[in-house]
């Protein structure tokens, strides 16, 4: 909502400029003046003390035909030939708000196979779009995005999900621009809002350090990505029913050709954002011999290696395992930082870990504002001593 | 203090000063352990238009004076000396070029230099020539179209790793000061070879080598000006090039001060920082005091320089002096201000301390200026009012 | 080639504070940069430009104060910069944004279209693959290497979830590149001669030709409903004792908390 400064309640305190993230207030003639560079983030109405910046409604925009949109979507999504875990996070979470929405949960899933369209019905979807069209083997933003839209412009969804993977983040996109509509990326909260049956999309921006709140209220369908590992897996039912739709996918084209898809193998059997336990490593382990420790000890626990950007700079660990502002966010249930201090671009990356462990020999060491449990000490002292009790509890 | 530099030069100095925190920093410390020549930092340097500073603009370069190559090499010393002298020694051996050069000899060099496709070394110092450079041995016989180099130029910074060489040797033995001609020799030419590199006590990223001259025949174009003219030549390069020098003692003394002063503020003895000392920040106020001196006199000589003067010996000599003493001081005090702190190899002022002693040897030793500054004084008292 | 690089200024988010009273951003101190990505976007750019010749604009949508980042961008080796500012514009989401800059695109007849992946203060990755949709040209995200580049058409590597496709493409494209691309070239001294006297084309809502309502608050369906720090991190605990004592503790922990 835009908002702007009653003058008479100013007293050019200067708190609403000191809290822009836009720069966009000035003081004008002894006052506080929002001026067009405003993105109506409502940072300044929430801090003013004299309650003198409020919201008012702006011109008429003319709102689409809501109520003839029904029902929530969840992208499936099909990759190295199996349904991505997320999928079932979507379905989860999916379920949920069509529950509240009392409406239907449908699928779309492209590639794959019938049996994987079963299993999205057995997670909780009541139907499901499927298409095994050979086009869809790989990956490509053209077909996927068309495909989407047509589908979502026939059957209009009120509220379409995908997950925050790569594939999701590259052409939910173009579905958005398609159709016009609006799309939250990466988000961890889904709520209704029981008046509007609007969707109440929460999520992380500026770099972590703020999260935001979204509405679509004008348009539909609303439509979010929404980060793998936060949301609950929908509950398996094996005797659900439900119908399995299989869409005709004639006429796509895409302008890209997928090669050859490269799997990292270094990163070994455990995807980084997958990975329900992750073993990092930093500066502090000084050389790479440190990884081969973290390895044995992720082994140990069914986990993956991730890095902290120095370690990744050092050449120690490919880019891929690096964790933070400028690698891959991720949300274990445990993560254990070795050596890492904890630079505000690294904890973008994994503040939202259930449980936090950091060991560094370094007490002051900003990682031990996050860590659920810190640990002073030299890590190649630390890490044996661990690795050794586990497998001895392993073996009980 | 604003020292009023113009919306260019402060350009320069953001610029440098850029290259050297984001790209000499992080690495100056392995480029010293390991003796590494600064590569990559020069194709930063080559890439953002700072070799050519000097450079006419008609040769390729940016037209820039003294107080501009000046401010760029401050800024570099300030993260390290080895680099800021791998990039100073380049303007050492162009000034022959740009000074005395044909519009040929400027059209082959001087391009490829600007652009910083090829580094320059400058080669005058032999074994039994140090300070007394008239002491050379090294000479050079006309042979028909060519001349014939024989002989060791010794301690050459850039040796080895430049392309362009001007190197001063003597075509007439018998003519003693008029004597010695400056001539153009590229690596690669039969009869030019290099001794191994020296191991120093400090700018270790600088490569120091012997340059070594068996039979080594270059055209006659190769000659710069007149035969006769080499000790001139020489002393006017080192003219041009002392104040620059001066920049690299404001530099380094600035970087270790900067770092003196941030540890003293944080590292707490008897219950204070130690900033709160007296005798800290007696040594603190000296310091700052000399830097800016050093920097006041290194700036308006520059300046006196840019201003189109012909006479610039004996200040260029003065600003050199002050400026190096200055850094050696300064360093020195800095460690002393880190204590065991600053001794240790994981803070970088021991380096800079080490790094700085060359200043006060390096193209004329400080008692050689000394001797200019009195010659020059002696000179123009007898001269009628 | 004529190559677009669509960039923007953000604050530092690495240097961002938060006031935990009032659930609010510091801005105030913060310093103005050129999102990091497209800093890589930038030199993709201009490396492009070295061996195949062309020309390379950036453009922005912003305040006034994001010409010095589009002066930035030339003082890199961008030859010219066009900012899309003004009223209209206010209170844009990645949509509207999305489609202003592809209305400007439109205008400056580009082969290639390069974008950072995600500004990081959206943080939402989503204005390079909707520019595209709005050109109605392909896009590849993710970009870390340019394996081959013909006058007609590329090939790339394109970073996925486990590891990374080889893609095939026909020009005209938009990329979006990652860190791995490239190394980003300092300014050069030309370079920053250029920035200081160059002449920055400054376009509003006619110039593009764009309806007001696809425009600006009007042209956005998602608005922001409430900003708000998050909680800070509940449970601390810093266990103390000898290695073996701390690790003993850590297990007890968390076999207790059901972790292992």
């Amino acid at each position: 909502m835009p908002v702007r400064v009653e003058r008479e309640k100013c007293t050019a305190c200067e708190s609403c400029i000191g809290v822009c993230p836009y720069e966009a207030i000035v003081i004008k003639e002894g006052r506080a003046f929002i001026n067009e560079y405003c993105q109506m983030c409502s940072a300044c109405l929430t801090v003013c003390p004299e309650g003198a910046i409020t919201e008012y409604e702006e011109g008429n925009v003319p709102a689409q035909d809501l109520d003839s949109y029904r029902g929530v979507w969840v992208f499936a999504e099909n990759r190295n030939k199996m349904i991505a875990p997320v999928s079932y996070e979507l379905l989860g979470a999916g379920r949920r708000l069509a529950d509240t929405l009392k409406v239907e949960l449908s699928a779309v899933l492209f590639g794959g196979t019938a049996k994987d369209a079963e299993e999205l019905i057995k997670r909780g979807a009541d139907k499901v779009y499927f298409s095994d069209d050979p086009i869809f083997e790989t990956f490509n933003d053209e077909p996927y995005a068309g495909l989407l839209a047509a589908l979502v412009n026939t059957h209009k969804p009120e509220v379409l999900l995908a997950g925050a993977t790569a594939i999701g983040r590259s052409f939910l996109p173009r579905v958005a621009a398609k159709l016009r509509s609006g799309l939250t990326a990466d988000c961890t909260g889904l709520e209704i809002e029981a008046e509007t049956r609007n969707l109440v999309q929460t999520r992380p921006a500026y770099g972590g350090n703020i999260m935001a709140s979204i509405l679509c209220p004008r348009t539909r369908p609303q439509m979010a990505t929404v980060r793998p590992k936060v949301m609950k897996k929908g509950e398996y039912d094996p005797a659900r029913k439900g119908e399995v739709i299989r869409v005709e996918a004639g006429g796509l084209s895409s302008r890209t050709k997928v090669l050859e898809s490269v799997k990292d193998i270094s990163s070994g059997k455990v995807n980084l954002q997958e990975a329900d336990v992750i073993i990092s490593g930093g500066r502090g382990l000084k050389n790479p011999e440190g990884f081969k420790l973290l390895s044995e000890l992720a082994a140990l626990l069914n986990g993956a290696v991730g890095a902290s950007r120095a370690a990744v700079d050092e050449g120690w660990i490919g880019y891929s395992h690096q964790v933070g502002q400028t690698g891959k966010t991720v949300c274990p249930k445990l993560y254990i930082a070795c050596g890492i201090s904890g630079a505000v671009q690294h904890l973008v990356g994994m503040q939202s870990s259930d449980y936090i462990i950091a060991i560094n020999k370094n007490p002051e060491a900003p990682i031990f504002n996050v860590a659920t449990y810190g640990l002073v000490g030299d890590l190649y002292e630390i890490l044996p001593l661990l690795i050794k009790k586990l497998k001895e509890i392993k073996e009980k | 203090m604003d020292y009023f530099l113009t919306e260019e030069q402060l350009m320069i100095k953001e610029l440098s000063r850029q290259i050297a925190e984001e790209r000499v920093v992080p690495v100056r410390e392995e480029l010293d352990e390991k003796e590494e020549f600064p590569w990559e930092i020069m194709n930063v340097l080559a890439q953002s238009d700072l070799f050519g500073l000097f450079i006419p603009e008609e040769y390729g370069g940016l037209g820039k004076g003294s107080l501009e190559l000046s401010i760029a090499v401050e800024e570099l010393s300030k993260a390290c000396l080895g680099v800021s002298t791998t990039y100073a020694a380049n303007a050492l051996g162009t000034f022959p070029i740009l000074l005395f050069g044909t519009d040929e000899q400027k059209k082959k060099y001087l391009p490829d230099i600007a652009s910083g496709k090829r580094l320059v070394a400058f080669g005058l110092t032999e074994a039994n020539a140090g300070s007394d450079a008239g002491g050379i041995q090294t000479t050079a016989r006309k042979d028909g179209d060519s001349y014939v180099l024989n002989g060791t130029k010794q301690w050459i910074t850039n040796g080895g790793e430049a392309e362009i060489y001007t190197i001063i040797a003597l075509t007439d033995k018998a003519k003693g000061a008029r004597g010695a001609s400056a001539f153009i020799v590229e690596k690669g030419t039969p009869g030019f070879g290099f001794g191994k590199k020296e191991k120093k006590m400090g700018i270790r990223a600088s490569a120091t080598r012997e340059l070594i001259f068996e039979d080594c025949r270059i055209p006659k174009e190769n000659l710069i000006a007149k035969e006769g003219m080499g000790f001139i030549v020489a002393m006017k390069t080192l003219d041009s090039s002392r104040v620059g020098v001066g920049a690299q003692g404001v530099g380094v003394a600035q970087g270790a001060f900067d770092e003196a002063l941030k540890f003293a503020r944080q590292r707490v003895q008897f219950g204070h920082p130690i900033v709160s000392f007296q005798a800290i920040q007696h040594m603190l106020a000296d310091m700052a005091t000399e830097i800016e001196a050093a920097r006041s006199l290194v700036y308006a000589v520059a300046r006196f320089m840019d201003s189109g003067a012909k006479e610039f010996t004996k200040v260029s000599a003065m600003a050199k002096l002050f400026a190096t003493d200055v850094a050696m001081k300064v360093t020195t005090n800095a460690v002393q201000v880190m204590g065991g702190s600053g001794y240790m190899r994981e803070y970088p002022v021991e380096k800079m301390m080490r790094d700085a002693k060359i200043l006060q040897i390096y193209e004329g030793t400080n008692q050689i200026q000394r001797n200019v500054i009195a010659q020059n004084l002696v000179k123009e008292a007898a001269k009628p009012k | 080639m004529n190559i677009v690089v669509c960039i923007k200024q953000v604050p530092d988010t690495a240097e961002v504070r938060i006031n935990h009273e009032t659930g609010t951003l510091i801005r105030e101190g913060v310093p103005s940069i050129i999102n990091p990505y497209d800093m890589h976007a930038i030199e993709a750019a201009i490396r492009i430009k070295e061996k195949k010749g062309g020309k390379v604009t950036a453009v922005t949508m912003g305040p006034p104060q994001a010409e010095s980042a589009l002066r930035e961008a030339i003082s890199l080796g961008v030859d010219e910069a066009v900012l899309l500012t003004g009223r209209e514009f206010a209170g844009s989401d990645t949509l509207a944004t999305s489609f202003a800059l592809a209305s400007a695109i439109k205008k400056l007849s580009a082969d290639m279209v390069i974008c950072g992946k995600q500004a990081i203060d959206g943080d939402t990755s989503q204005v390079g693959p909707e520019v595209a949709e709005f050109l109605g040209i392909p896009h590849i995200a993710y970009v870390r290497k340019i394996v081959e580049l013909q006058d007609n058409s590329i090939k790339v590597e394109r970073m996925m979830d486990e590891g990374h496709d080889v893609i095939e493409a026909q020009i005209p494209l938009l990329l979006t590149v990652v860190r791995e691309l490239n190394e980003p070239r300092l300014p050069s001294l030309r370079g920053k001669m250029a920035a200081k006297k160059a002449d920055i084309k400054k376009w509003g809502a006619a110039d593009i030709e764009a309806p007001a309502e696809k425009l600006g608050f009007s042209g956005s369906p998602t608005q922001v409903k409430r900003i708000f720090t998050p909680e800070p991190r509940g449970e601390r605990k810093m266990l103390s004792g000898s290695a073996e004592e701390m690790v003993d503790a850590l297990i007890k922990e968390l076999l207790q908390k059901k972790c292992l």
